[in-house]
Formats: C-alpha cells, structure tokens, sequence
C-alpha cells in the first residue's frame, strides 16, 4: 500500500541516512515486514492510551492489541478522544479498537477488557514492542517484571538478544510527561530507577484528627478515619460514586466546622484517587513521541532515544533526555549470579556453598523460588515451617526445571564490609536436558 | 529489530499452541524486598510475628506485641501488616486488631506512628516499623492525639490514664466505650 497515508513514512523507510540505526536496511521489503511481523501490545486505552493506538495506527503498524481493564466515564471524554458520550460504561479497549479500525484502513486491532494480571505469561511473550501508557507503578512494575522475566543471559552474563522484551513506557501528569525506552538487559529497568518516583504525599492521621489545616486534610479526614468509625467492616471503595459522595458531604462539613474553604467533588475525587487533571496536549506529545520510538525500535531507521525523555511544559516548554544507567545488580532485569549445580545437591549443601561462592560469601542464606519460601533463617516460627526442606535435592524443589532464577538473602562480603544483602542467582543442574535446546541460552 | 521480529512470528506462527515451558509465578520486586526484611528480622521478646496464610504469602502477617513496661504492662495487641508489591516504595499498611484505650491509636484501629505516613522512606524496613509499635506502648504521647479524650487524660491527669488503661485491659468500660479483655 503505497498511498498517501505512507508518504510521510516512506521518507523514513525508503531512504538509506547515515543517522540511522545499526541494522537498517532501508526499502519496500521493510515496510511491508513492518506491517506484517510486528506485533504491539498497548497497555492501557485512557488518555495515553487513545492516543497511541491512533499514533500507531497510523504510523503503519498493523498487528495491535490493547488491555485496559476500565470502562468509559463521562469525565474521561474531554480528553480520551476516541469515545462519545453513547460509549459511556462501554469497555474501553474495546471502543478504542473499534473506532480507530473504523478509521485507519488495514489495521488490525485485537481490545482485552480484562486486568494486566489476569494473562498468562504467554499472552505477554508474543508481542514484538510492548507500548505502556498506564497511569499507576504498580501496574508498570508488574508489566515490567513480566517483560523482564523473558530475558536470558550467555555464560559470559551478556543478555540473549532474542529473549530481550522492549518496552516504551509513556507516562503524564498535567503538563508534565515522560517516554522511556527499556531494552531489558541493554538500558535501565523500571525497577533499576524506581527512585525517580517521588514518595508519595501523605498527611499525618493525627492531623487529620486533629489539627486538619487544609481541604486536603478534611478530605483524607472523611476518607481514612470518618469511614471506618461509620461504615464498620465495610472498605471504601474508590470507584463507587455513593461512596465518594459520603466522603464529600462528610468532608465538607467538617470543613465546615474548622472554617477551611476549598471542599468540592472533584477535589475530594482528586485527593482520594490521588488525580492530577490531565492535559489533552501532554499526552498527545509523550504519545507521539512513545510511537516514534516504537517505529525505531522496531525498523531501525533511526537511532533510538537513550533512554529517558522528560517534557515540563509549566511554563514555556522545556524537555531534556537523561541516559539513565542499570543497576548492575537489579533484581528484576540483572543477570544474576551463576551457579551450576548437581542434580544431587539438596538444599543444605546449596546454602554452605553461598559461604563459599567467591562472588557471594554469604552465610546464613534464606532461599527463595517461584514465589515459594524454601528456607527462611529467621524468624524461627518460619524457620522451623521451612526446616524440613534442608534435606531435599534444590532439583525436586525447583520442581525439576533444568534452570532457573533463585533469589537468596544473607549477610555477604569480607571483613568489615559485611552486610545484609539480597542476590539474584542463576541455577543450572548439570547434565539435566542436554538435548533441550532451551539449555543452550540458560547455561 | 525488524529481523529478529521478522523470525520470531514465524517461530511463533508455528509453535502456536505448543507452549513449551510451565508458567513459573510472577513474583514482584516488593515480595523479594519483604522476603530480604522477614528474614532479617530482629524482634525483641515483646513481640512476635504469625502468617495467617502460610509460609509463602509474607504480604500479608500480623504481629503480637507485649509491652514489658510502662501503663500497658501485660497486655496483648495485634497489629495486622498489609504489604504492597511496590513496597518499600509505598509504607506497609498497619492497623490495630486489637482495641486499646490509647491516645495514639483510634478505636477503628488507626495508628498515628509517623514512620508509617508522613515519614516512610524506602531505607526504612518492617524491623523499624515493629520497634516504633512498641515504643507507642511505653512511651505513649498525647501530642499526636488520634483518641483525643484518652491524650486529654493523659496529658492532665496521668494516674487517671494510668487506671483507664488497666480498666480497659482488664475488659470493662472507659467512658460510653467497651474494650475486650487483652491481658
């Protein structure tokens, strides 16, 4: 498909650069590779979210899918372009793949009305990009350790380029935004800067009891406190328009009764939702600029941001692009130390050998897998719930997978420097699935 | 990437539904940060730790504490710890099982401890928060008041507070308000 719609792209595609990436190959073969190898997950149909499926739509991807777990709200249509006020309470991945297929000839787009968790691994491991446009870290943290969770590394602690995940990560809060780019294994983790995230703002319970100063305050009084003295049992729930207007009038009368101005109904959503308004034109330009990177990861016409975009547009605009690095040691995307075990070492002789370990020297080991504890050192209620596993092959406990990842605790390093620390280790078992070619990358 | 994209669909197109390995549990960055604090734990006699849900669930446990000292000598409390997966990003959330006269602890269970709020900081770990939940009960302060009548007391007429305490420990009235039997 020549047209019109691909001159634009065509210029990026076509044409060989010397600013390009290092294997582009530019010509019509790779336009159409694009269209028909590339598979994007988009993650979230809000206000980023709109924007993306559009922006990708139209930058000749053909094979997207979108998750998002919400339905359309009348206050989302100011902003979230691609739903009308007839949509309201419809689905939105569903909405926004109907609307943007009904626009952008040839594409394909496949909406999950379902949570981020409540898809097998497996559904995750199929897409070429995954495109985040989510409002919460929660929800990016999980995403990451999934995309993660595909990385494999060669003996020599290199990441495998074909188990590498990328990931564009857009994010936006009133005028501010960011796009990042994470290759796990090759650029930083969203775990590896989770500082970034500034700590969340909370007040002290007893001055909302108390001494409450602002709206703010009066707001969390009613949320917090005043609900829990009323409503015994019964939890909160954010998303209940009743439940939001009890904690309003309660806010307002106790903002009443200390003479503080500024109690409204979308303030009290605000604070309790913790919303920021959003800005229609931050998301389209993080969009933009999230799907641009999504087109130079995936065709190579372009070297791609490294790694972290930031755009402040308070007052005049300013954008900047940090090179964050990884943390060696991270958790979720490091390598991880290697050890390569016998079949018939049980979990005792596994913990006596992390003293001995040169690149660990850890004593007093607490071991975990696949989000099992298989021995905890302390405290001693779970120590002797654990206790029995000491003597059980780490092979059988691992439930005999010729590979995988352990993560140990104990104290760790020489002489003075010894300190508590928390490692990621690599495990394989010697001569266990030799024929298996999976064994080939882990090992 | 194009060509590595390019030879994983057609992987993928031919190996549809012949999934190879067996899903293995997404574990959270929060969990292993837990697992790191649980089993550092160093708690003092006074207090003790118990999974409701088993060895493997530690996002979830409580924790018992007996105060050796002070107005709340021989009591028993209950503190239920619910931890995200971004923690220590996000503070635990503590609530008080059991219900105690105490001017910094609300009757819903409410517990006013800086740590837990305003001054959570990532360095800061379940230890800490345990040895801060002990100290409420030997040094109580009525200049945090989340039971105001009970800091009112306190801070004007500390043998009254003292009788209330044990009155309340030992099961009866304080006021119009009922406490169980802790001791």
């Amino acid at each position: 498909m020549a047209g019109s719609r691909s001159r634009d792209l065509d210029k990026l595609l076509l044409r060989p650069g010397h600013l390009v990436g290092p294997a582009f190959e530019p010509g019509t073969q790779l336009r159409d590779d694009l269209e028909e190898y590339v598979r994007i997950l988009v993650v979230g149909a809000g206000g980023l979210g709109c924007e993306l499926l559009k922006d990708l739509a139209l930058s000749g991807f053909r094979n997207l899918e979108v998750i998002d777990m919400d339905t359309i709200e009348v206050s989302n249509l100011n902003r979230q372009f691609l739903f009308r006020l007839e949509d309201v309470g419809e689905p939105k991945a569903q909405v926004a793949a109907k609307r943007v297929m009904e626009r952008v000839s040839g594409v394909n787009i496949v909406p999950h009305f379902c949570r981020i968790e409540d898809k097998e691994l497996h559904f995750y491991s199929q897409f070429s990009i995954i495109v985040l446009g989510l409002d919460s870290i929660e929800a990016r943290s999980y995403i990451n350790s999934v995309a993660c969770g595909f990385l494999e590394y060669d003996s020599n602690d290199e990441p495998l380029e074909e188990t590498v995940k990328p990931m564009v990560d857009g994010g936006t809060e009133g005028f501010k935004g960011h796009a990042r780019v994470i290759l796990p294994g090759m650029t930083p983790c969203f775990e590896c800067t989770i500082w970034l995230f500034p700590p969340q703002v909370k007040f002290p319970l007893c001055t909302l009891a108390e001494t409450p100063r602002t709206a703010a305050h009066c707001i969390e009084y009613a949320h917090l406190i005043k609900w829990d003295e009323v409503h015994s049992g019964k939890s909160f729930d954010p998303d209940n328009p009743e439940h939001m207007q009890w904690v309003y009038s309660e806010a307002s009368k106790r903002a009443q009764l200390f003479g503080i101005p500024g109690v409204t109904y979308t303030l009290t959503q605000g604070v309790v939702k913790n919303i920021i308004p959003a800005i229609a034109s931050t998301n389209a330009i993080i969009s933009a600029a999230c799907a641009l990177e999504t087109l130079k990861i995936a065709s190579g016409c372009s070297k791609t941001l490294s790694n972290y975009l930031t755009y402040n547009g308070v007052e005049g605009l300013h954008t900047k692009v940090t090179e964050f690095v990884k943390d060696k040691d991270c958790l979720v995307c490091g390598p991880g130390v290697f050890m390569e075990l016998e079949t018939s070492v049980t979990l005792k002789m596994f913990i006596d050998q992390l003293e001995e370990h040169p690149q660990l020297l850890m004593s007093g080991a607490s071991v975990r897998f696949g989000g099992k504890n298989l021995y905890m050192a302390a405290p001693p209620l779970l120590e002797e719930m654990t206790r029995s596993n000491l003597g059980l092959p780490l092979f059988e406990l691992m439930d005999k997978s010729p590979t995988g990842i352990v993560h140990v605790t104990g104290t760790a390093g020489k002489g003075d420097k010894r300190q508590s620390c928390l490692r990621k280790l690599r495990v394989a078992f010697k001569a266990v699935g030799i024929t298996d070619t999976d064994m080939a990358g882990g090992a | 990437m194009i060509k590595l994209f390019k030879v994983k669909e057609k992987q993928r197109e031919l190996a549809e539904n012949s999934n190879g390995k067996p899903p293995v549990k997404k574990q959270s960055a929060g969990e292993l940060r837990l697992h790191k604090d649980i089993s550092e734990l160093n708690l003092p006699k006074t207090c003790s730790i118990s999974f409701p849900n088993g060895k493997d669930d530690l996002m979830n446990f409580e924790v018992t504490i007996r105060p050796d000292d002070g107005y709340y000598l021989g009591g028993t409390f209950t503190f239920t710890f619910q931890i995200s997966s971004i923690y220590p990003h996000e503070a635990p959330k503590v609530k008080c099982k059991t219900k105690v006269y105490h001017p910094n602890i609300d009757l819903d269970g409410n517990v006013c401890l800086n740590i837990l709020r305003e001054d959570w900081k990532p360095v800061l770990n379940i230890n800490t928060i345990i040895y801060g939940l002990y100290h409420l009960f030997t040094e109580p302060n009525h200049e945090d008041p989340l039971n105001r009548e009970a800091a009112a007391v306190l801070r004007d007429n500390p043998k009254m507070f003292e009788s209330n305490v044990r009155r309340a420990m030992a099961g009866g009235y304080v006021g119009q308000t009922f406490f169980t039997r802790c001791i």
